[in-house]
């Protein structure tokens, strides 16, 4: 896979990723993983220290499917929508079956009183794998926020 | 917000006689008063309290330092020359600029951006800049002691790794101050070497006092927080009950059991059928391992006013809180790990985070609700909320279906604040 059809392929996962969430599809949005996937979201200090914990870890799709299935059936909170603006990827390493890349990201918050806030910004730090029928799939996400303060709570997923 | 209504006094004061006797009710005005938030920073964040400041394993070295809050009052705290921990305010004696500008370092001294007045690792002004001015010209006078000069300093001490200060000389020990049975329930967990795993704030747009009261508050636990219901969890949770220290304003709550029962569905996926549909499909993160030698699976405790020490399962924090403003409060949080741990045990922890924090399974809910509630009384300063769950008294009870701590931190709150 030359590198510009990478860097196109790539672009149009994060929108279909994005376009997912932001569109309140979350039952659709473990189906970006790999099975054994790992999924957090961290803040920038905790990354560059080597602290390992998220407010968010999932190391498998199904633990995805059970955020998904808190957030639609247990967790209390105020309905809000987010907007994901997420920028060009950059491609850091590739081969045969593999694509590790960054992407930058802002989450603007909509709550349903229409306060509008920006919710997060940050990188994507991304291990995609290239499925046997071309697909791709995150094998790896990690969401690092620039900032290590979250306002109030985080339910719906970066 | 209200205008100051004078008291019997006739003092332009916010008034006792707008708070009825007793720890049973609390009018809303006390988390909307910006006269009141002042008054807790003198007598509760500067008053004769200790206040969790940070870990020891974050100032190991000399010269380490991290900068904390006691309420709004910037404080850096470093591990001396000596080998002790000091703590004194992150404010420059000269115009009062922030002294230390980071998180976290190493530093052989502390020198202020502003003009250069430098300050040892005690916190003692050692420079003045130009103390003697230019070529004869200028300088500070020849009396002026720098000795008589600094920022405030602290009293530090610790209990299990964890570093507490108070600004007041007349406060009590640390140990006498927390009571021998919370002291227990501290060294219980934190009894061996920290590590930390990952630390985050959270924003929580309410008075920080409704945290202090939900971390006590072990009525809400299962109604408001219905993962575990919801999923159909089984605990196998025996008993409880919640120790309060002697003058109420501690108070550690227990949960007795052998755990959890994980029975992973995930593996089955494939033949779920309709009943299992509110059955988790992948609960490692659930797994646990009891590592304290007991059956004690939940343990929290809340000290005055309001530090946390949370061990869910494996999973270990303190959670801090810092007021911002009337109507908002940073909760940090510090993920913890021992050193000790083996890969395993450290990859549990990582799982389990997932229960608590800002996103947390069972404690994301504490982010909004205090926001309800200050929403929900903007109009009704005079109004009331009940605390009466559990009688009247604020004492040790063996059940969490009471306020009886929440009462013992209005106890403690009108006792302090003389109101």
């Amino acid at each position: 896979m030359s590198s510009p059809e990478t860097l196109f392929r790539l672009s149009a996962l994060n929108t279909a990723y994005a376009a997912t969430i932001d569109a309140d599809r979350l039952e659709d949005w473990p189906g970006f993983f790999t099975e054994d996937c790992l999924y957090k979201i961290t803040t920038d200090e905790n990354h560059r220290r080597g602290q390992l914990a998220g407010i968010v870890y999932a190391d498998s799709r199904g633990m995805l499917e059970d955020r998904v299935a808190a957030l639609r059936r247990a967790n209390i909170f105020e309905r809000q929508c987010y907007r994901h603006i997420v920028g060009m990827p950059s491609i850091l390493a590739e081969d045969a079956g593999n694509i590790r890349a960054e992407a930058p990201f802002l989450v603007i918050r909509t709550m349903r009183t229409g306060e509008m806030s920006l919710f997060a910004a940050g990188r994507y730090l991304d291990h995609i794998r290239v499925m046997p029928d071309g697909g791709l799939r995150f094998a790896e996400r990690l969401a690092i926020c620039d900032s290590p303060r979250f306002d109030t709570l985080l339910a719906i997923p970066l | 917000m209200d205008a100051p209504i004078p008291n019997s006094a006739g003092e332009k004061h916010w008034a006792p006689n707008r708070w009825p006797e007793g720890i049973t009710r609390v009018p809303f005005w006390l988390y909307q008063d910006a006269e009141i938030l002042r008054a807790e920073q003198r007598k509760i964040y500067e008053g004769p309290v200790w206040h969790f400041l940070c870990l020891e394993v974050d100032i190991e070295n000399q010269g380490d330092y991290r900068t904390t809050f006691l309420g709004k009052m910037p404080v850096i705290v470093v591990r001396g020359e000596d080998g002790a921990i000091h703590g004194f305010e992150n404010r420059c004696a000269h115009r009062g600029a922030l002294i230390a500008l980071d998180d976290t370092g190493n530093a052989k001294d502390f020198t202020c951006a502003y003009h250069a007045w430098r300050y040892d690792l005690e916190g003692n002004l050692c420079s003045i800049a130009f103390q003697r001015g230019v070529n004869g010209q200028g300088g500070m006078p020849p009396e002026f002691d720098m000795r008589a000069h600094g920022p405030r300093k602290l009293r530090t001490d610790s209990i299990g790794g964890l570093v507490f200060g108070t600004l007041d000389p007349a406060a009590p020990t640390l140990e006498e101050f927390l009571s021998p049975e919370i002291a227990a329930k501290i060294r219980r967990v934190f009894n061996r070497k920290l590590e930390v795993i990952g630390r985050f704030t959270q924003f929580l747009p309410n008075n920080w006092k409704m945290y202090a009261e939900n971390v006590r508050d072990t009525y809400h636990a299962s109604l408001l927080h219905l993962f575990f219901t919801t999923f159909k969890i089984t605990r196998f949770d025996q008993a409880g009950g919640v120790t309060i220290s002697p003058d109420g304003a501690h108070h550690a709550s227990a949960t007795i059991g052998k755990g959890i029962e994980t029975k992973s569905v995930y593996k089955d996926q494939g033949i779920r059928s309709d009943s299992e549909d509110f059955k988790l499909r992948d609960d490692r993160f659930l797994a646990s391992k009891a590592e304290f030698g007991d059956d004690i699976q939940l343990q929290n405790v809340a000290l005055f006013p309001v530090t946390m020490l949370q061990q869910l399962y494996n999973s270990i924090a303190v959670r801090q809180t810092v007021p911002r403003g009337v109507d908002g409060m940073d909760l940090n949080w510090i993920f913890l790990g021992f050193a000790d741990d083996t890969p395993e045990m450290r990859k549990m922890r990582l799982r389990q985070a997932n229960l608590a924090g800002p996103a947390g399974y069972v404690s994301m809910e504490d982010g909004c609700i205090g926001g309800f509630v200050q929403r929900g009384a903007a109009a009704a300063p005079d109004e009331i909320a009940i605390v009466e769950m559990g009688g009247y008294e604020a004492a040790s009870q063996n059940t969490r279906a009471t306020e009886a701590s929440v009462r013992g931190f209005w106890k403690n709150y009108r006792r302090l604040m003389g109101i």
